[in-house]
């Protein structure tokens, strides 16, 4: 079974504007290149359906062991004029932890 | 005469953070300087709209309970003070910390006041385009209530040469109120634009304070954090070289380890190789963290390149209201109760003619902020209906229907509540950086 992302990393999550900003990081970097095969921007809208952002980019930091996903238009307008009870959206990066991992 | 290595530690992290670990920090950290970052994007313009009401007021609602308690503790040990805790009056802020120095009997205390961010005037006389949405400032005309430009680290520096041992700002760049202190005391060059972008790495992880101690990070069984009710704030010693060392109290709770950096480090940067500063386009992408020791973390390879020739500046302005009601519904079927009772709102508003630009309703517990669509059917929920309108009344109208649920609605709702509140909108402008210059003000006790 490949497991779920929790399984193989950690995130957080931030903002800027209506921008949701996602860090995701291996737990070991051995585990990276299987972070870089799951976490993919067209795997993690699909994850997200109700998130409809118009563009997602994906940063890749090997140093780092890390991925840095910016999701534009993700907040309905951001902090300040966004109705969602979670106008952050920092719940968003903990609801991407049980993205299905990719077999070996 | 420049020092060759500086400690200093952060103070707060957002305008209403706690103050003990500040406290602790001060007085067992062996500090030379602390910074509280007190100014999130919008907070100025709210602090604008407080200080229309009031003259005197306009600067951090916390700044006097902060000061009185830190500045007997800072003063004799000689810890110099720089905070954005100024808002959106950064003289009135300088003016009261000088009260409250010679109150506690420091008398030759020197507080400065680095003014300069507020670009209103500019802002209404010109037309700037937007950043973050379509249209120009102009667009936006009587609904303005502020303008801000993030200031780099320079006014911070003129103010410590000039011996301040507080220094309040109002908007500049967070890790600026980091940054400052290290250009200053281990002589950094502004064109040195490796050290500007190290400089910013440090700042960007002390600016949220508790968050680099593992505030933010603990998921149970995943990832533990030790003792996070006495969750401890961070301190850096850093070289002239900018290779910073983060550790935090012995004793005070949390943990600091290449994993709560690396979260830190990422936490609201877009592009890393860019991450767009007034002093510096800073390159977090080769950063090295390495564990130096229990809660001891080495960061350096920071780099940077020029900064941008404008610099961003936020404007506030009045964006209507918005109107709320909550109810919940619990028991068998509670989901389809509540579903029931999001329709009768959504006819009702019609029928009586609310004036509704968006309305957003949620089942709590449900669909609130799950975006993965899966659902459920809990053993209880929360009925939410949100609105932006355009005037307060069509705004109070949300709260009232939700109300009139307990009678007029689905069997066995409960615990109603409703609020009504100005939105307070913020946008985004960029504008040249050689029409915004920083000032400094010195008051002395």
């Amino acid at each position: 079974m490949p497991g779920i992302l929790r399984e193989i990393a950690h995130v957080r999550t931030g903002d800027k504007g209506d921008i949701s900003q996602i860090a995701v990081f291996a737990l070991n970097d051995a585990d990276y290149h299987r972070l870089l095969a799951a976490v993919t921007p067209e795997r993690v809208a699909a994850h997200l359906p109700g998130l409809l952002p118009r563009l997602i980019r994906r940063y890749e930091l090997p140093a780092l062991g890390a991925i840095n996903l910016v999701l534009e238009g993700a907040l309905q307008g951001g902090v300040t004029r966004s109705l969602s009870l979670d106008a952050h959206g920092k719940t968003l990066g903990a609801q991407l932890l049980d993205l299905p991992l990719l077999p070996e | 005469m420049t020092r060759s290595t500086l400690r200093i530690g952060a103070g707060a992290g957002f305008s209403g953070d706690r103050i003990e670990p500040a406290l602790d920090l001060i007085e067992h950290g062996g500090l030379d300087y602390l910074a509280f970052e007190c100014l999130a994007e919008r907070t100025i313009g709210l602090a604008q709209a407080a200080r229309a009401a009031d003259p005197q007021a306009g600067f951090d609602p916390l700044l006097e309970t902060r000061m009185r308690r830190a500045l007997p503790l800072a003063a004799p040990r000689g810890v110099r003070i720089v905070t954005n805790m100024g808002a959106a009056n950064t003289l009135g802020a300088a003016r009261k910390v000088t009260e409250i120095a010679r109150e506690l009997g420091l008398p030759g205390y020197r507080t400065a006041a680095v003014t300069g961010d507020d670009v209103l005037d500019l802002v209404l006389a010109g037309d700037y385009p937007l950043i973050d949405r379509p249209g120009t400032s102009r667009d936006l005309g009587d609904a303005i209530v502020s303008a801000n430009a993030y200031l780099g680290a320079q006014g911070i520096v003129m103010a410590l040469g000039q011996g301040a041992d507080t220094v309040i700002t109002g908007r500049v760049c967070d890790p600026a109120l980091f940054l400052g202190p290290l250009a200053h005391e281990l002589g950094w060059s502004f064109d040195d634009h490796a050290m500007m972008g190290q400089g910013t790495v440090i700042g960007h992880l002390l600016e949220c304070a508790g968050q680099v101690c593992g505030g933010y990070f603990a998921d149970p069984g995943v990832k533990d954090v030790p003792d996070l009710a006495r969750l401890g704030f961070p301190y850096a010693d850093v070289g002239r070289d900018g290779v910073a060392v983060l550790g935090k109290l012995a004793g005070s709770g949390g943990r600091i380890d290449t994993a709560t950096v690396k979260e830190q480090l990422l936490y609201e940067i877009l592009d890393p190789a860019a991450y767009l500063q007034a002093d510096v386009s800073a390159d977090f992408r080769h950063v090295r963290i390495e564990q130096a020791g229990q809660d001891r973390v080495r960061v350096s390879g920071g780099m940077g390149a020029r900064a941008p020739d404008k610099l961003k500046v936020s404007i506030a302005y009045h964006d209507g209201y918005a109107g709320e009601g909550q109810i919940s519904y619990a028991g068998p079927g509670a989901t389809a109760r509540g579903r029931l009772a999001i329709e009768i709102i959504r006819e009702r508003l019609r029928i009586i003619g609310a004036r509704v630009e968006e309305l957003r309703c949620d089942l709590i517990g449900v669909d609130a902020v799950d975006r993965r669509g899966h659902g459920g059917d809990p053993a209880e929920v929360r009925v939410r209906i949100a609105a932006r309108t355009p005037c307060a009344q069509s705004a109070t109208m949300i709260g009232a229907e939700v109300e009139a649920l307990y009678t007029n609605g689905p069997m066995g709702g409960g615990g109603v509540t409703r609020s009504v509140r100005k939105v307070l909108a913020v946008a985004s402008t960029l504008i040249a950086r050689d029409l915004i210059q920083p000032r400094v003000h010195l008051e002395i006790a």
